[in-house]
């Protein structure tokens, strides 16, 4: 028991040191769309945009890499957003009816890898305000604010409220300016007779300023009446008396008229005349999707343009029988008439055009339309109004993801292939025009090297994102669907839709046009992606889906049609008493089928029964790919095409795993008909049924306690036989003199298997012995080497081996193209084997156990994911240390050193809670081959892979970095145009130019793990940098470094409390 | 007995030659082999032909398998006389000086060794109390206990479930609670750990050790403040193998009574069932307790060595190797796929030092035979806990059998 204590290593100091030199958490980059997006607001003389979520998040873009992020304190959604043009100012309104004023400031100095940077700018909310109630009335919904209007002068905000009341906000001070407030009644006290009839006016739905005379503001109540409203002399000039419910109004450029849009779905023009104080009827009305009942227009633009006619733009609308349903937005002019199509709703949308004064005309550029699944950009001034590809924002979810791959230091070859490929693909749909949002510069240099990342996802496609740099952009799509024979026809790809809206438009009325990719469903389940594997020399791909699909992919520049190769392995190898009632196998294509450049399928393995694929290796070195489901595994020589080797996995009584997913069904009917009885059983007297919920509640209240039973996991547990985890290595098995080719395999129930192989023309040790013999029959053969059944029955997470060095065996390809450092060879080689609750080194060949760390046993956590990586030190160049990162079930990252698996660090880096989040966890892998590359470049920021990524939420991936060394952070700069107010901080300087780069300062930004800043030293680091202000490099390194030590004495002071155990107080 | 002496060695069956060595020394004489006398007279005249007449010594004798067997009562004196054939050899050793595990199968080639070391040695005045003979340690199971006693508040009592080679489950439930601490700011209310229920029949009801509403305060050493429920279910589950719970019982008046220094002979109660709740202690943490349990068959003594506490899992990790060269099996060219059949194996455990393999008891002696000890000497009362050896038979047999299906 004292060992327990003991065997903890000590603090050294200089270990303490080089410990700081390598690790330091980061939460760097959101990629992706935010989740549940809420408001849209855009500056045009900044050129940026801000999107506000329903989380309470606000974030800003301009070109691609800009990129701000705030977070309000409270998590409720923002509903409107302004930009005070040109200031880097941002008001936005909540749900819960507060308004807040945001601000872009240059934050503290700060260190990130050895290198000071400052000046970074950070979005930071400034101050806030909230209407007050009417005395007297105790709910706030007459003050509920319903639109606000800020004036172009950035002096005046103006509030409409549900009460139909306009109050008046100071800016950028937000304070209401008394006696200013214009009330309904005033308005009502000058409406004719007859139009007045005793109602309400109802909430202000719209507030338009004049766009040529400052002074006055168009006011549109939600009952029709529209009140042009001079501000300085507190006077209605003109009173437009719409009969129809008001949704939204526009002013036209020049000011002579406005349109409005109506609940009936249909628009009005007014002409504004100076002579008669009321306008009874528009100018002109229609409702474009009529005859029959329409739904609302909820938003009307109307942009001058100097080509023709006027563009009209407007969400909704829509004949509510037909396309009642629809998420559309038109787009008209002259007789030019689109219906954009969308597969999600239109939360709001502006258009990108000219604003100033002199010029005559809006003339639009470019409408963004902003749904709650994606961005749109629509270029409106080529012809036929094509899509804009966006840089960023890209909808990861367009399918749900099921999983995902990051590929690092991409060698330009495969990466300029993969480019081209995703060029050809999208070349029709998309124009090229410049991306229309511009603002802020983007500072950050040029990465070193290319990183994909691969999702893959539920409809059966693969996409290739550019990771690199702050923003994540697509690259390139696959489809594996056309490899199967699937209902719908394969060749008119429904994820394109180049091809029919051309089509359509003769005949179909509305004219729609799909828009967009987001696409949640999914025409075949099976199609799902569950592993992908790349290597990255050879140009191979294996993708492994749900239906116990493995496909082995090339890459090619040509067009090709062929018929894809099928094998099928049989993983069950006759074992008796087992029936699959899960779903069918994927029927394959049996004709040619057109393959686009890109990734084209070169065989097809189909593993029986059609179990999901748990685990997926390749090595191209050898031509053989690894795959395993939840039966077995098997082996596959894809070069011969024939199957090397498959294994039963399963456990005589998992029965479970014979039945697949969908035998849930029968227990659902079973628990249907459970609940019938229940219900019948209760339809006793109603005293008894009393009497029965009383002993229920008492039962409940016995039983109510969490309990956990305390047992060992027994061998029998259900889906023990699922293969969690394979992998290659060329190692030793057989003896310690000769090394070859090995397979391992792990499964869920803590057995591994390891397999020697023999691959013609590989392995100098007994192959070459042998080769007399082989020579004829060449082909690949493994034969069972070892087996390993771990005692405590841990699912097997990760298997690694590691070299003579102790450090893990390099890729495939890599020790052959001299891209890494060959392994050694020539000391004993040991096998790193990762459970759910240990990790464990055993020494090859003869697999007794040399180190271990029980982790669960130790801290309570298990291993979710666990991978080896490199850090470099921040302090010498040429210094690294091979680490295991370890993800818990609890979200904590615990940092290994290997092989003597001794504990170095630990991060909180996912909240607990989230699965997701931490299910879906990538890290990049350790890139040998970069470091040596990036050697010659400067230190700043060397951007290898020592990050990782993982799921927010549905639709964003969360970036964070291990290393202290490697950061990939936005890095910009804006020119603010800012007058000096109240604002103590640039008062000094204008216009403000601050280079610099954004992160998010843990205080007050974005980070749900506000709570934790103890076990990350930088951000800890930061909090204190907040409140000291200047302080030079080597304070802050030797801050740090107080700061760490302090903090790991305190750490180890509490571990000692914790161990020991001889004396328990009290 | 003088008669015998120095008789010129007379080789007539009827006697027995004997050489008898003690340190150095050679003595020679003979018995009469129909006529042997008793144990303590041939003792005597050990001393005596030895010229050590005050020296406690320990007897040993090589069988003819070249066992080094004892020496000390009647009967196997007379079985050594009567299978010695013509010479019967004889090792004396000092008694504080004795290597007990000495004696055993294989033990004279080991001995050289050992009885060179003992004669090398100066005598060490630690060693002065011998350890009592009643078996060897490795010859013990490990059974369910309470240990350290001495060193643990009287309030807390530690509780070792050892579960190797019993199919009988754990068997109890924990759940959250809360519990008042006494603070220097006074009563506090802290959320703790607590035992919720028992399963009939299991490790934890069966043993008396665990009861329910006991507060978990360690497991294997690690507190469990500030861990969440399940955070200890798992912490549980991965030392389920040799499990250790400090807990605080909920009826405290079983409680030790210790009367000062440390326990001699201080028997501690335990709640519940009295077949093995006597006395218990940790074999190396008072030896002073030893005697005692020696002469009291109802005590349990154990034998675990304080690294057996690390030594527990890595000594389990099957590896089943494939036998040697010969088994490669050419797959068929032909076939899309093709499975090789399956090697035989040649099962073995990686036994690292026979000690601590030996004393776990899923792990089977090297040479296959159960540990014979399961229902050896003294430890007949403690059935309760004692797993059934059929069953652990069965499993190991399960796994010898070459499909390797059942692991």
């Amino acid at each position: 028991m004292m060992k327990f204590r003991f065997r903890r290593q000590g603090t050294d100091p200089q270990r303490e040191k080089i410990k700081q030199e390598l690790f330091a958490f980061n939460k760097t980059v959101e990629h992706g769309f935010p989740h549940q997006p809420s408001a849209l607001a855009f500056d045009p003389k900044l050129q940026l945009m801000a999107i506000g979520t329903k989380s309470g998040a606000i974030k800003i873009y301009g070109a691609p890499g800009v990129e701000f992020t705030g977070l309000h304190k409270d998590t409720t959604a923002v509903t409107q957003m302004h930009f005070l043009p040109g200031q880097g100012r941002l008001l936005s309104l909540l749900d819960d009816n507060t308004i807040h004023l945001w601000e872009l400031v240059a934050g503290p100095p700060r260190e990130v890898g050895g290198v000071k940077r400052e000046g970074m700018v950070c979005l930071q909310e400034v101050c806030s305000y909230s209407l007050p109630g009417r005395p007297g009335i105790e709910s706030c919904s007459a003050t509920r604010v319903t639109v606000l209007l800020l004036l172009r002068s950035c002096e005046l905000l103006c509030v409409g409220t549900e009460g139909g009341g306009v109050y008046f906000l100071d800016l950028p001070r937000l304070s209401l300016k008394d006696g200013q407030t214009l009330l309904q009644d005033q308005v009502t006290q000058s409406l004719p007779e007859d139009y007045r009839c005793g109602k309400s006016l109802g909430p202000v739905e719209s507030l338009q300023e004049h766009p040529q005379q400052p002074g006055k503001i168009l006011i549109g109540y939600s009952r029709g009446l529209v009140v042009l409203w001079d501000l300085s002399t507190r006077h209605a000039n003109h009173l437009f008396l719409g009969k129809q419910q008001l949704e939204s109004l526009v002013w036209e450029r020049s000011g002579n008229s406005f349109v409005s849009s109506h609940s009936d779905g249909g628009y009005s023009v007014w002409a504004v005349a100076s002579g008669n104080p009321y306008t009874h009827q528009p100018v002109s009305s229609s409702i474009p999707y009529g005859p029959f009942p329409c739904k609302a227009i909820n938003k009307i633009l109307w942009r001058t343009a100097q080509s023709g006619s006027p563009v009209l733009l407007y969400s909704g609308g829509m004949p509510r029988a037909s396309y009642g349903d629809r998420h559309c937005l038109t787009i008209q002019q002259d007789k030019e008439h689109v219906t954009l199509d969308f597969t999600s709703r239109v939360i709001d949308f502006f258009t990108v055009h000219s604003v100033e004064l002199e010029k005559e005309f809006d003339d639009p550029s470019a409408l963004v339309v902003l749904l709650e699944e994606e961005l749109v950009v629509i270029d409106l001034q080529t012809p036929g109004w094509p899509s804009l590809p966006t840089p960023y924002l890209a909808p990861l979810h367009s399918s749900a993801i099921t999983c995902s791959c990051h590929v690092s230091n991409v060698p330009p070859k495969l990466w300029e292939r993969l480019v081209n490929a995703g060029k050809a693909q999208q070349g029709q749909q998309h124009t090229h025009r410049s991306w229309p949002i511009c603002g802020g510069k983007n500072m950050a240099p040029l990465p070193k090297q290319q990183e994909l990342l691969l999702t893959g996802h539920e409809d059966g496609t693969v996409r290739f994102w550019d990771a690199s740099g702050v923003a994540l952009t697509p690259i390139y799509k696959l489809s594996t669907a056309s490899v199967f024979h699937t209902d719908c026809d394969p060749s008119d790809d429904p994820q394109d839709p180049s091809n029919d809206p051309d089509a359509q438009q003769e005949e179909e009325w509305p004219p729609f046009r799909k828009v967009g990719c987001f696409d949640p469903y999914s025409d075949d389940p099976r199609l799902g992606i569950q592993k992908i594997s790349l290597c990255k020399y050879s140009n191979k791909l294996v993708v492994a889906g749900t239906a116990g699909q493995v496909i082995v992919l090339g890459l090619s520049d040509e067009r090709s049609d062929h018929l894809v190769d099928v094998s099928v392995v049989d993983l069950l190898q006759d074992r008796e008493g087992f029936t699959w009632k899960g779903h069918d196998r994927l029927e394959p294509r049996l004709k040619p089928a057109p393959f686009p450049p890109g990734f084209q399928p070169l065989v097809l393995v189909q593993c029986l029964p059609p179990a999901s694929v748990t685990a997926v290796t390749l090595h191209a070195e050898w031509n053989l790919i690894a795959f395993g489901t939840s039966h077995g595994f098997g082996l596959f020589d894809y070069h011969r095409r024939n199957a090397v080797l498959a294994r039963c996995t399963l456990h005589p009584n998992d029965s479970l795993a014979m039945e697949g997913p969908l035998s849930r069904v029968k227990s659902l009917k079973k628990s249907l008909r459970q609940s019938f009885r229940r219900i019948r059983k209760s339809r006793v007297s109603g005293k008894k049924r009393v009497q029965e919920a009383n002993a229920a509640l008492a039962e409940q209240e016995e039983v109510a306690p969490v309990q956990r039973r305390i047992e060992p996991r027994s061998a029998d547990d259900s889906l023990s036989g699922v293969v969690r985890c394979l992998c290659f290595a060329d190692t030793f098995l057989r003896d310690g003199t000769h090394h070859g080719p090995t397979l391992w395999a792990g499964t869920n129930s803590g057995s591994v298997y390891a397999y020697a192989l023999e691959v013609p023309g590989v392995g100098l040790g007994r192959v070459c012995e042998r080769s007399g013999a082989g020579e004829g029959s060449a082909c690949a053969e493994a034969v069972l080497g070892k087996e390993i059944q771990l005692m405590h029955r841990a699912p097997v997470v990760s298997i690694c081996v590691l070299d003579g060095r102790g450090k893990p065996l390099p890729d495939p390809y890599e020790a052959s193209r001299d891209l890494a450092t060959a392994p050694d060879m020539t000391n004993a080689h040991s096998v790193l084997i990762a459970s759910e609750e240990q990790l464990k080194v055993f020494s090859l060949p003869k697999v007794s156990a040399k180190t271990k760390f029980k982790l669960t046993a130790h801290e309570g956590c298990r291993v979710r994911k666990v991978a080896m990586v490199v850090f470099s030190s921040t302090a010498q160049e040429d210094y690294s240390e091979h680490t295991l990162v370890c993800l818990t079930n609890l979200g904590d990252m615990h940092l290994f050193s290997i092989p003597g698996l001794r504990p170095q660090v630990r991060y909180d880096c996912i909240r607990k809670e989230d699965i997701s989040g931490i299910a879906s966890c990538v890290f990049t892998k350790n890139g040998q081959g970069e470091e040596k590359k990036s050697h010659e470049g400067q230190n700043t920021a060397r951007d290898c892979s020592k990050v990782g990524f993982y799921l927010i939420s549905p639709s964003e991936y969360e970036r964070f970095s291990l290393s202290a060394k490697v950061l990939t952070e936005p890095l910009c700069s804006i020119h603010l145009d800012r007058p000096p107010h109240f604002c103590t901080l640039n008062v000094e300087s204008l216009p403000l130019s601050l280079p610099g780069q954004t992160e998010e300062p843990p205080s007050t930004l974005s980070s749900p793990l506000l709570d934790t800043p103890l076990d990350s030293p930088l951000s800890c680091a930061d909090l204190t940098l907040d409140s000291t202000g200047e302080l030079t490099v080597e304070d802050v390194r030797d801050f740090l470094t107080t700061v760490d030590e302090a903090e790991n004495n305190l750490k180890n002071i509490k571990e000692e409390e914790g161990r020991s155990t001889g004396i328990l107080i009290n | 007995m003088n008669k015998n002496h120095r008789v010129p060695s007379n080789r007539s069956l009827s006697a027995v030659e004997v050489k008898s060595k003690f340190g150095a020394e050679f003595r020679r004489f003979s018995l009469d082999r129909s006529k042997p006398g008793r144990f303590d007279e041939f003792y005597g005249l050990l001393q005596h032909v030895h010229r050590i007449p005050n020296v406690e010594l320990l007897v040993g004798y090589a069988d003819v398998h070249g066992d080094l067997l004892p020496i000390n009562n009647d009967d196997n004196y007379h079985k050594a006389i009567s299978t010695a054939s013509p010479l019967l050899r004889l090792f004396l050793q000092r008694k504080e000086e004795a290597d007990h595990l000495a004696f055993g199968t294989d033990s004279l080639t080991r001995k050289k060794n050992t009885v060179l070391s003992a004669v090398l040695l100066r005598p060490d005045p630690n060693r002065k109390k011998p350890p009592v003979i009643i078996s060897l340690p490795k010859d013990f199971r490990p059974v369910s206990s309470i240990i350290d006693v001495d060193i643990l508040p009287e309030t807390h009592r530690r509780v070792r479930l050892y579960k190797h080679g019993q199919e009988k489950p754990l068997g109890f439930y924990i759940r959250d609670g809360s519990s008042v601490r006494v603070t220097p700011q006074g009563l506090e209310k802290v959320p703790g750990i607590f035992i919720s229920r028992m399963v009939p029949g299991g490790l934890a009801e069966s043993t008396g050790l665990l009861a329910v509403n006991d507060e978990v305060l360690e497991v294997n050493g690690i507190e469990v403040a500030g861990k969440s429920l399940d955070q200890v279910t798992d912490m549980m589950i991965a030392n389920s193998h040799n499990l250790i719970i400090t807990v605080k019982p909920a009826n405290q008046r079983n409680n030790i009574v210790r009367s000062g220094g440390g326990g001699g002979g201080a028997a501690s109660g335990s709640s519940g069932r009295s077949s093995d709740s006597g006395a218990s202690y940790y074999g190396y943490s008072s030896p002073g307790g030893i005697g005692a349990a020696a002469s009291t068959p109802s005590h349990i003594i154990q034998n675990f060595h304080p690294e057996e506490l690390e030594s527990d899992e890595d000594d389990e990790d099957l590896v089943i190797e494939a036998g040697g060269e010969a088994e490669l099996i050419p797959c068929a060219p032909s076939a899309s796929y093709s499975m090789p059949s399956l090697p035989r194996y040649e099962p073995h455990l990686n036994l690292r030092t026979a000690a601590a393999a030996s004393t776990s008891s899923i792990s089977i002696n090297a040479n296959g035979t159960l540990p014979t000890s399961a229902s050896s000497g003294s430890l007949g009362n403690i059935t309760s806990t004692t797993p059934s050896p059929d069953r652990a038979m069965e499993r190991r047999s399960l796994e010898e059998d070459g499909t390797v299906i059942t692991l």
